[in-house]
């Protein structure tokens, strides 16, 4: 381990703090999925910091199942993105705050 | 050596992903967290993981990011450029992060040869790492594919052509 666990999980921490603001904070639906994949990221950094913090290969693997959930999820989602653009005529989150009664 | 880069590699990650997050042209936002996704590909090496540095590039910067390229230049989501040219302070933080990105990896192949043989400090290599994906975690690998599959006919779904409403009283 070259640097200490802790300082692989405080930037960690600050990935995840970053992906999570560019969530909540922005509207157009393509930048809250890329706060999702920023905090997927921050995630993977935790599970490979982990895998060489205790020698064990685990936390490897576990990352590579995270990214085929996050290449699945990219998939339904941007499909979900062009579906509505062509729909509703927009992709901006403030435009879907109405349900249909 | 191996420390002091990988704290300049985070560096770069937190600052390009803030100015992903402070960006307001989609497209920019993608080109910088592509530029930090290669960071975190060299810290995820630095940290003993070849083989999910050189994933992280192919499934991350070479798959994902380009399919959001794709998505925002085919919706047209990106502001219309500014009809001036780009002055060079808008060059500054992109070419700072490339040259930190690209200083590090020659270091790692340059400066540290034990790197570069694929040793560094905790190396897992890829006959270990298939053993242990394919026996111990091959139920997990079989829920994952399932999930693959899902997830491709759901996209398939979503995107089907439907005519609108006027193009079929149109063509009726």
């Amino acid at each position: 381990m070259i640097v200490p666990f802790g300082h692989v999980l405080a930037i960690a921490v600050i990935l995840f703090v970053l992906g999570l603001t560019c969530t909540v904070v922005r509207r157009q639906l393509i930048m809250i999925l890329i706060g999702v994949e920023i905090m997927l990221n921050a995630a993977a950094l935790v599970l490979v910091g982990a895998s060489a913090h205790w020698q064990q290969v685990d936390g490897q693997l576990f990352v590579v199942l995270l990214m085929a959930v996050t290449a699945s999820e990219v998939a339904v989602a941007l499909a979900m993105v062009f579906y509505l653009r062509h729909r509703q005529g927009s992709a901006v989150a403030d435009d879907f705050n109405r349900m249909h009664g | 050596m191996a420390s002091i880069l990988f704290y300049i590699l985070a560096f770069v990650l937190l600052a390009a992903t803030l100015l992903c997050v402070t960006c307001r042209n989609p497209v920019h936002a993608v080109i910088y967290l592509v530029k930090g996704f290669f960071a975190l590909a060299l810290m995820f090496y630095l940290l003993g993981a070849p083989l999910i540095a050189a994933w992280e590039v192919i499934v991350y910067v070479g798959a994902i990011m380009v399919l959001f390229l794709f998505i925002i230049m085919v919706l047209e989501l990106a502001p219309r450029e500014q009809p001036q040219g780009p002055g060079w302070k808008r060059w500054v933080p992109g070419l700072m992060l490339a040259a930190a990105v690209i200083f590090c990896s020659l270091l790692i192949i340059f400066q540290d040869p034990s790197a570069a043989s694929g040793n560094p400090a905790h190396f897992v290599g890829p006959r270990a790492f298939g053993e242990a994906l394919f026996g111990r975690f091959g139920l997990a690998v079989e829920v994952v594919s399932f999930q693959l599959l899902f997830a491709a006919v759901g996209a398939y779904y979503l995107g089907r052509y439907q005519p609108r409403e006027q193009d079929k009283e149109e063509t009726s």
